[in-house]
């Protein structure tokens, strides 16, 4: 248990999660219970900590230096133009940027003060903690229970089925998606439209019972009802979890997150509280984006 | 707004400039092109189907015959003085039967036995053998009279189905004159019947064209490629995924790519050879076994399916697994649980059409002494066993005419054998693919 920083909250956070299989008493007890495992954990609390981070794929450099503290239990946004690093950023908090071989991470990336990438980290443990929300909805080809339940079965985060289907029933629900799917759990999860199975992506994400959601770019394939959506259901989550959302739309940025990172051409250029950003930003290169000079 | 750049007032049409004409002769010949290449793919399509039509239609129609035949019944004397009960094997059963073909044709044999010897030429000798098992059942037949039925000899055969005729010079027909007279007079009084070959189904190779059927070599097909199967899928799949999923990418990967992709194309022949060395005088796996066949063609079907697995499971979008990772799913669990029940099947159809192709190979075996007369069914998968593809060579090779209308007959199978292995990686492919 020592040698693995992140088993242990993981065990923890599921035990309530799973607790009770009515969700509105789940739902609550997850937010009482909490603070008891973070004990210090409140909005303002670092909850990620990035120090001199670089990238490389291959010889060429991606992210240069980047210095950055994320809050817990509100929203962060990455802007900036195409091909600025942000999602490669985004991509080493979860370890997702292992599976590309020619990657080399340097610098350390800290959760809750122990190192991601240290050795004796399993990225798969890692993972369940910091769970993933991609650009495309990416359900499984399976049913839309079999999607959410398939994260706490390969955990072992349930020992029965009637524990599963809480959990299953209590992840939909924090991600809205419950009503619209309750009588067709055992239907194709590829046949939902756009918007939910982009939610039920994100409750497939909470059913591990993650601490961090990382979502590059979550609406950028949906149309603006569906985004509106997705939008309204993030700052539901945000008393929740610590969340980190890329998105290319300045107005997104605005109407979710607290605070905002500016990435450009590899290098974080300027981070801050939102509002700050967009009204008052520091660096030239930010006005000049913010205010759609080039981008 | 000037004269010259109205037209010209009352004109019908305004007169094409210069670039229109361009662009009109242009779209003209983009339309002839395309007609013309419309034209040569329907031609192509019209030359192939022509081709197939022409082969299906000549194997069909030579081996169509194949499955009737006609049999003979008559009544037998089984005389007490012809019959040594001691030692019923050694009896000639062969004159008693014809001894009664001449009663019922009306001939006696004259003393050098050259009219029993032309009667003895119709009939087959499992008439024979009936008698001798049921005398082996029953001794006390002896002395009665029972009726026989069983096959002609092929020629006798061919020429009720009309493939030897009256009208070829008597030299150049294996049955003379009076033979044929014979064949008429027994079909006229009613004792010859035809119908439908059973036996072509339930007897193996023979010498014999009229008691020569397919089922030791079906049977010997059936085990061989279930020993292929075995081996080769398993180990080409988990090789595939080897590669494609845990391989880091480097120097040996790459030469091991290629290499796999250089063995697909090299000659089945070669395979044989190497299995005569590898399997048969260095591990002396029995020759002619369907084992050693099986394990020469799983060796020839390898890389095929490391092939088609490996592009259906490149096939397989990475946000598959991606998502999968991103659920906290090891890599194992990612393409176990994900990636390859996606890419079944892609693999599927790959295994399956490898195995067809296994399944109609003849040169590697001949190269592991499977081309041999076993007339029977193989007895376990050491023993000496003959598949449909090399039954088909060896009859082909055959002097008997019979035995080439068995030849078209036995390919008939082999490509009804095909056509059913293809419709079970349909369905199977379908059958996965509505998995959910």
């Amino acid at each position: 248990m020592n040698l693995n920083p992140f088993a242990l909250p993981l065990v923890q956070g599921h035990a309530m999660t799973t607790a009770s299989p009515d969700d509105s008493v789940a739902a609550p007890s997850i937010q009482a219970a909490a603070p008891q495992v973070y004990a210090a954990a409140s909005t303002n609390e670092i909850k990620i900590h990035a120090k001199d981070v670089n990238v490389f794929y291959g010889d060429k450099q991606a992210l240069f230096d980047v210095n950055i503290d994320i809050p817990g239990k509100s929203v962060t946004a990455f802007i900036g133009p195409s091909g600025c690093g942000k999602s490669t950023f985004l991509r080493c908090i979860n370890r997702m940027n292992d599976t590309i071989p020619t990657a080399k991470v340097t610098g350390v990336i800290d959760i809750d003060g122990s190192d991601v990438n240290a050795k004796s980290v399993d990225p798969v443990i890692l993972r369940s903690r910091v769970g993933m929300v991609f650009q495309k909805p990416n359900p499984f080809p399976k049913t839309i229970f079999e999607n959410v339940a398939y994260g706490p079965r390969i955990h072992g985060l349930a020992t029965g089925k009637a524990e599963l289907e809480a959990i299953v029933e209590s992840s939909l629900k924090k991600a809205g998606l419950w009503n619209e799917v309750a009588d067709r759990l055992h239907q194709p999860g590829t046949g939902l439209s756009g918007g939910q199975q982009q939610r039920l992506v994100i409750a497939r994400a909470i059913a591990v019972g993650p601490e961090v959601i990382l979502m590059d770019e979550p609406c950028s394939a949906l149309d603006p009802i569906a985004t509106a959506r997705i939008e309204e259901l993030i700052d539901e989550l945000r008393n929740q979890f610590c969340i980190v959302i890329v998105t290319h739309s300045m107005a997104q940025a605005a109407r979710v997150s607290q605070k905002t990172a500016f990435f450009h051409l590899g290098k974080l250029v300027e981070s801050g509280s939102t509002e700050d950003m967009f009204t008052n930003p520091r660096d030239t290169r930010t006005q000049d984006y913010i205010t759609g000079r080039f981008g | 707004m000037t004269d010259a750049a109205q037209p010209a007032v009352g004109s019908v049409r305004a007169p094409l400039t210069a670039q229109q004409v361009a662009m009109e002769a242009r779209l003209k010949k983009r339309h002839r092109a395309e007609t013309w290449f419309k034209a040569q793919g329907l031609a192509a399509i019209i030359v192939a189907m022509v081709f197939l039509v022409v082969l299906v239609g000549r194997i069909v129609g030579q081996g169509y015959s194949t499955f009737e035949t006609h049999t003979l019944s008559v009544p037998v004397y089984l005389n007490p003085e012809r019959i040594d009960t001691s030692d019923l094997e050694g009896v000639n059963y062969d004159y008693i039967v014809a001894e009664a073909m001449m009663k019922k044709l009306g001939v006696v044999d004259d003393d050098l036995g050259l009219v029993s010897g032309k009667v003895m030429d119709l009939t087959s000798r499992d008439l024979g053998f009936q008698l001798l098992n049921m005398l082996k059942a029953d001794k006390s037949l002896i002395g009665k009279t029972i009726t026989v039925t069983g096959p002609f000899k092929a020629d006798a055969d061919l020429y009720f189905k009309g493939e030897i005729k009256r009208s070829t010079p008597q030299e150049d027909r294996k049955l003379d004159d009076q033979q044929l007279n014979w064949l008429d007079q027994l079909k006229n009084d009613g004792s010859v019947k035809s119908g439908f070959n059973f036996a072509f189904f339930t007897h193996s190779d023979s010498t014999e064209p009229e008691q020569a059927g397919v089922l030791g070599a079906v049977v010997g097909s059936a085990m061989m490629l279930l020993i292929t199967a075995l081996i080769a899928v398993p180990m080409g799949v988990m090789a595939a995924v080897y590669l494609e999923e845990f391989a880091p990418k480097n120097r040996w990967t790459d030469v091991i790519e290629v290499n796999i992709n250089n063995l697909a194309a090299v000659p089945s022949i070669v395979y044989g050879l190497l299995g005569l060395a590898l399997f048969i005088n260095w591990l002396h796996v029995p020759r002619s076994s369907p084992l050693v066949g099986g394990l020469v063609l799983a060796l020839m079907a390898l890389p095929t399916v490391i092939i088609a697995t490996r592009s259906a499971l490149k096939a397989v979008p990475p946000s598959i697994r991606e998502a999968a990772l991103g659920v906290g799913a090891s890599k194992t669990q990612t393409v176990f649980h994900h990636v390859l029940p996606l890419a079944m099947p892609g693999v599927m159809t790959g295994a399956i059409l490898s195995l067809a192709h296994a399944l109609g190979e003849t040169a590697p075996l001949l190269m592991i002494g499977m081309v041999s007369f076993v007339p029977g069914v193989p007895e376990g998968f050491t023993g000496a066993a003959t598949v449909l593809p090399v039954q088909v060579f060896i009859w082909e090779n055959a002097s008997e005419r019979a035995f080439h209308e068995r030849t078209a007959a036995a390919i008939i199978v082999l490509l009804v054998f095909m056509i059913v292995m293809n419709a079970a990686a349909v369905i199977l492919r379908r059958r996965f693919e509505r998995r959910w």
